[in-house]
């Protein structure tokens, strides 16, 4: 579940154990948006939110990696990322996903924020063992 | 790494121009630079361009908005001018619409509109 690769490349990964790093992870992301082919205005969406999520990997997760490549199904191609930690996990996803909400002094949009700027997103978490959120975006 | 970004003055307005993809260290640094100068240079209004942001995240924003409110309360008026069209859809759609935030769509735009607001009697 945390691996929709499916296109011809091996993902790559890249650390988040420190904010600097999260300036590579949006690099990465708007590189491949752009040989996806996504639109300015998806291409955006998409870097905004691996940037929530990557942020909250950090926060929340206290580091960790993001994995990130081509995706390809049903003849359509996208942009996949997986962003993993093995900290704390979320004890209540429902609450997480509120606007709003946060347990760590932010604003409390990135996980909810960040689903409504991809197509696809899913949240995988324990408490202890950490959490891992997929996202994509396909190109129209 | 803590990049510092130049404010730069014009009268009694700070110019600050963002030119590439910020560490959130260099936000916060910003962030306290700004509330010094304006203070120091007994600014009226202060202009933050971000033309060149290809994304604004809750960050960024939350920085912002907290810039506009720092200003107001010394003082000054905050303006933020340049956004890019898909940068205001992305930010709108996270959830983020910059309540209280002053925008204007270039650095003239915004001016102008510090200048009107400065001249027209109490603000």
């Amino acid at each position: 579940m945390t691996a929709p690769w499916t296109a011809d490349e091996e993902p790559q990964v890249y650390a988040v154990e420190r904010s600097g790093d999260l300036v590579h992870v949006r690099q990465a992301i708007r590189a491949l948006a752009q040989r996806c082919g996504l639109s300015l205005v998806d291409q955006t969406k998409m870097i905004t939110a691996a940037s929530e999520l990557a942020r909250n990997t950090l926060t929340y997760g206290g580091g960790g990696t993001v994995r990130a490549g081509l995706v390809s199904a049903n003849s359509r191609r996208g942009v996949g990322a997986v962003f993993e930690d093995t900290g704390p996990g979320i004890p209540d996803v429902e609450q997480a996903m509120t606007d709003g909400w946060t347990s760590g002094g932010g604003l409390g949009l990135g996980l909810s924020g960040a689903k409504r700027l991809v197509d696809d997103f899913r949240l995988r978490t324990a408490p202890g063992e950490g959490t891992a959120v997929t996202i994509i975006k396909w190109a129209r | 790494m803590s990049d510092r970004i130049p404010i730069l003055r014009i009268g009694d307005i700070l110019v600050v121009s963002v030119q590439f993809d910020l560490e959130d260290q260099t936000v916060l640094n910003l962030q306290e630079d700004l509330a010094d100068q304006i203070v120091a240079k007994s600014a009226q209004g202060v202009i933050i361009d971000i033309s060149a942001l290809e994304i604004v995240d809750s960050f960024v924003g939350r920085m912002l908005a907290t810039v506009a409110a720092i200003s107001r309360v010394l003082d000054a008026r905050t303006v933020v001018v340049g956004m890019r069209p898909a940068v205001a859809i992305t930010l709108v759609e996270l959830g983020l619409s910059l309540g209280g935030v002053s925008t204007a769509l270039d650095l003239e735009k915004g001016l102008a509109k510090l200048s009107r607001s400065t001249s027209t009697g109490p603000r």
